[in-house]
């Protein structure tokens, strides 16, 4: 364990919780003893920048249970907004705050962010097919397996594209999304499945009272 | 080729192929196909036989066995045969033989069909006359049948004084059907109705291949691929029948129930939002609960996420719709998870901040809770098991919110289990009367409407029928009576006011608020299911004096009399006694008569249905009572007298003693009494006299005592054995028995005979009894009966010793 001088902890989170709409202190110290696991687990270098990409996936698939590489390192960009590599206990914290609970405008943004492969602010056709190309499962007899794909595409396309531009701008995504919320993650599952967040804080502690009650 | 239909080959299992031609005269062979010249031998190579499956039979063994294990009907000339079950491999195309109507698919002219190997199809489609259809996707075992496999319970008998009418949507005739518990109280517009698949499918639309594909993604896709082919179905506008049966069709309906199935939270919101709305459609819920889809949402209920438990309720709800739905929801503990549900909106003294945000969610989690709970209560069984998981606190304590979206589910509930009466107790104690009477001043239609049904079911007790009062709930209910033109609301409020106005109180509460003005006022055109709560309630009203000159002065007599002419049950029960009651007054009996009423109820006892007849007959007593010249007017009607005395042959305790009563009123009028006595009263009523029904003895004995002063209609009773019956009555608990039994005793002891009779019976001793009671009548008679039998005993003495 990272024998973090309280003070220093006690300060860090200081800083971070005003940042943080979503997380009471304790529940900020709670990630921030986590990253600092995860950082010591993982790095050889010792490095105090942050965690790099594979921790990070790592931490990912065993928490969340996520399996889709792309999907992943997706993510992984999104939390990286400097672009250094690596995830540093403030990117951490802003990315959580938004990937466990986050409304729906900021998981909308967020979400758009991760499907945006070249971050041109447009989620392409080309981008959708990367996307989805092992959504289907190949059919032996099928000539061009690819057609089902393009299908899917086109008619997702046809479903959330309002400009009809032949693309999907930012716009047009959140005015899906608005419309039918179950669209927020339709190109792959780019946020936690609820199910297990519960994990993620010690059930030990007590669960503060702003968070949802009905979630046994 | 005149008359020809099709062609066929046929191989059955044991014989070689064989060419038929099916014609209108029958089928018979043909000479077969030449190959090489791909042209059918037109001529006939064998008898003409009726049908293909005769023909089979005769031909093939093995087809004749497997025929005669079927079980299913065989149709003269219709074919029809599981496909599953036969073990013939037919090549052929259905058809239906010598109805040249249907020759739409096959035509004699399109010899290619037949020159081609024809490959079974997979649909039968029959014609829609028969009971039954068969389709290769419908589950074999269908029976349409409603089979009662319950013990069955009982409920309160019938009452005498009209039953509800049945409004389109809520209870059918009523009470008998509760008899069989399974029942519901949903007319049975919506029981398992045959499945018939749409006829020749000509022209499939476009939807139906998208759909199709759709479908294909939802089967081979991981959760993304679903959730994109989920949403992109809800585009469709799944209200159209076709669109709702293409998702069944292309089996569908087995995925969407497999995605209820799994982890995936978000499939099973896609899939429930999609079969929510499909479920709407009849075919598509009986295909839903045919494929196991109702355990698996009772399931879901369970979840955490307040959004599947929504979607599931209110799917749920739709599917729950007919009998065979909502007991599979009861056996799979449903009724009590949905009852959970209602448990979810707290009390708005929560001072969470993120209140606000949970509180619309749990609103509406108990919304569709209630939704599906009103559905699934129109069961018998299930309205007990909904009471018994706790339901009606949790109903009450939803009643007391403002959102109307949630009281009309929450009220339909309470309205569909008040007919209950162990709920009727339960209800008293939640003070739900209250809220109901606060509601029927919302603005919201649907709302009145179902309050005001609660209340008519719930004031069939007494003590409701005094807190509607004590809450104020009488001026609403007359104020709605003034809006005519929500026709169900009307029905609702109408009976309502009947129910309350069977308290004296509340009766006087609405002369005040002149109720029974507008009441007279609905008496012409209106359905009839307004119009026998309507009269209902002015026959409660006319219990009383001052009510009934008001009826004759705001002319309520003419419209109430047309009604006798009806052929409604329920609505004739209540105007017969409406009338009835009206007749008390000698001047509305003026009036009834002028307009010919009494001979309109005298016909009415030739009514079949036994609650009419009974109904007349006791409207008869007063009219008779109280008309001027009854005798005559009684002796004008043709066959009149010899009707009534003919009903004493019924069955039916309650006609029996209205008859009766009728007679005792009859036979004042001395030539009448000669007349009926002329049609054999006098035996018929002896021989009624075996019996232990307080109500009977009461009349027969009054009417025995009244036909006693006749001729030697005394001594006629004696020989009909018609005296040790009677005295048995003198053991009874009913004062009225024992005062019309000492009556009719004291008449019947003027003969001798007679008296000896009693005396051995024992009649002196319980006379004796009776003297000392404080109703004069009745100590008059028992003393004169006494005195008899005392004076006969005396003068056999003396004649002894003299």
């Amino acid at each position: 364990m990272y024998t973090a001088n309280r003070k220093r902890l006690q300060k860090l989170t200081d800083c971070t919780s005003k940042a943080s709409k979503h997380f009471n202190r304790y529940e900020i110290e709670c990630l921030i003893k986590l990253f600092y696991t995860l950082l010591e687990e993982t790095a050889e270098k010792q490095s105090s920048i942050g965690i790099d990409r594979n921790a990070f996936r790592n931490f990912l698939h065993t928490t969340f249970g996520m399996t889709d590489d792309m999907i992943m390192d997706r993510v992984f960009r999104a939390f990286d907004k400097d672009n250094d590599g690596f995830v540093n206990v403030t990117e951490w914290i802003s990315g959580l705050c938004i990937f466990l609970r986050g409304n729906l405008e900021e998981r909308t943004k967020y979400c758009f962010e991760v499907y945006d492969l070249n971050g041109d602010g447009f989620i392409s056709r080309e981008e959708m097919f990367h996307m989805l190309k092992n959504s289907l499962l190949k059919q032996p007899s099928e000539e061009d397996p690819d057609e089902g794909i393009k299908d899917l595409v086109d008619i997702t396309l046809k479903k959330m594209d309002h400009d009809h531009d032949g693309k999907l701008s930012f716009a047009d995504y959140e005015t899906s999304v608005k419309e039918e919320a179950l669209l927020l993650e339709a190109f792959g599952p780019c946020l936690p499945d609820t199910k297990l967040l519960k994990k993620l804080f010690n059930p030990k502690k007590k669960v503060p009272k702003g968070t949802m009650r009905h979630h046994s | 080729m005149h008359g020809e239909i099709c062609y066929l080959i046929v191989k059955p299992h044991d014989c070689d192929s064989i060419c038929l031609t099916c014609s209108t005269a029958g089928i018979f062979v043909n000479g077969g196909i030449d190959n090489e010249a791909e042209e059918i031998d037109y001529e006939r190579h064998s008898e003409i036989y009726k049908d293909l499956v005769t023909f089979l039979r005769e031909k093939s063994a093995k087809f004749s066995e497997n025929m005669s294990k079927q079980q299913h009907s065989f149709f003269g000339d219709k074919k029809k045969g599981k496909k599953k079950s036969t073990s013939v491999t037919e090549k052929e195309e259905v058809c239906t033989l010598s109805k040249p109507s249907l020759a739409l698919e096959k035509s004699p002219s399109e010899k290619r069909r037949t020159l081609k190997k024809l490959e079974p199809v997979l649909k039968w489609t029959c014609p829609v006359t028969q009971e039954k259809k068969n389709s290769a996707k419908e589950s074999q075992d269908e029976k349409s049948t409603p089979s009662i496999t319950e013990k069955p319970k009982s409920t309160s008998p019938p009452t005498l004084a009209g039953k509800p009418q049945s409004l389109s949507r809520c209870k059918s005739s009523v009470k008998i059907e509760d008899l069989v518990s399974e029942s519901s109280s949903e007319s049975e517009e919506d029981e398992e109705q045959p499945d018939h698949r749409q006829e020749g499918q000509t022209d499939l639309p476009s939807e139906y291949w998208q759909i199709q594909k759709l479908v294909k993604y939802l089967k081979g896709g991981n959760q993304t691929a679903t959730v994109i082919a989920l949403c992109s179905m809800r585009d469709f506008n799944l209200t159209l029948e076709t669109c709702q049966l293409a998702i069944r069709d292309v089996g569908g309906l087995e995925v969407l129930i497999n995605l209820l199935d799994t982890d995936e939270v978000k499939c099973k919101i896609g899939s429930l939002k999609i079969l929510k709305e499909i479920s709407h459609n009849s075919q598509i819920r009986r295909a839903i609960v045919d494929l196991g889809g109702l355990p698996i949402m009772v399931k879901i209920l369970d979840s955490p996420d307040k959004n599947l438990k929504c979607l599931a309720a209110e799917t749920i709800a739709n599917v729950a719709n007919f009998r065979r739905a909502r007991r599979t929801v009861r056996q799979h503990g449903g009724i009590k998870k949905l009852v959970e549900l209602l448990d979810y909106a707290q009390s708005k003294t929560d001072p969470m901040h993120h209140h606000c945000l949970y509180e619309t969610k749990d609103v509406e989690v108990a919304r569709c809770g209630a939704l599906a709970l009103w559905s699934c209560s129109k069961s018998h069984i299930n309205k007990e098991a909904i009471r018994k998981a706790g339901g009606i606190p949790l109903l009450a304590r939803l009643l007391k919110s403002s959102h109307q979206n949630m009281l009309i589910p929450v009220v339909g509930t309470l309205q569909e289990c008040a007919s209950e009466e162990r709920y009727r107790a339960a209800i008293k104690a939640e003070r739900i009367i209250e809220n109901l009477v606060k509601n029927l001043s919302s603005e919201n239609e649907v709302l009145q409407e179902h309050c005001a049904m609660a209340i008519y079911q719930c004031a069939e007790d007494k003590e409701t029928r005094d807190l509607v009062r004590q809450h104020g709930g009488l001026k609403p209910l007359a104020t709605l009576l003034n809006n005519t033109d929500n026709k169900e609301r009307l029905a609702a409020v109408t009976g309502a006011i009947w129910k309350c106005a069977i308290c004296k109180e509340n009766v006087t509460k609405f002369r005040e608020y002149k109720a029974i003005e507008t009441l007279v006022g609905l008496l012409t055109d209106q359905p009839e299911e307004v119009l026998v709560n309507v009269v209902g309630a002015l026959g409660e009203c006319c219990q009383e004096h001052e009510n009934r000159v008001i009826i004759r002065k705001c002319g309520g007599i003419q419209p109430l009399v047309n009604l006798l002419v009806g052929t409604n049950q329920a609505l004739l029960v209540n105007v017969t006694k409406a009338v009835g009651a009206c007749a008390a007054e000698p001047e509305n009996m003026m009036i009834i008569d002028r307009l010919d009423g009494v001979r309109l109820l005298w016909s009415l006892l030739k009514n079949p249905h036994p609650d009419v007849k009974a109904s007349a007959a006791w409207a008869l007593c007063p009219c008779i009572e109280n008309a001027k010249d009854a005798g005559e007017m009684v002796r004008s009607f043709v066959g009149g007298l010899e009707l009534v005395v003919n009903l004493l042959k019924s069955e039916n305790k309650e006609v029996l003693a209205s008859v009766c009563a009728a007679i005792t009123n009859i036979a004042k009028d001395q030539e009448n009494l000669a007349v009926i006595t002329d049609h054999g009263v006098v035996p018929l009523l002896s021989k009624l006299a075996n019996t232990n029904n307080d109500k009977l003895r009461w009349h027969l004995a009054e009417a025995i005592s009244r036909c006693c002063m006749w001729g030697r209609n005394r001594i006629a009773f004696g020989e009909h054995k018609a005296v040790a019956p009677l005295v048995r009555y003198l053991k009874s608990k009913d004062t009225n028995v024992h005062r019309a039994t000492a009556q009719a005793l004291y008449q019947l002891s003027e003969d001798a005979n007679n008296c000896i009779t009693m005396h051995e019976n024992g009649a002196v001793r319980l006379l004796l009894d009776m003297v000392g009671s404080p109703d004069e009548v009745l100590q008059e008679a028992a003393a004169g009966c006494i005195s008899n039998i005392r004076r006969l005993a005396l003068a056999t003495e003396k004649a002894k010793y003299s």
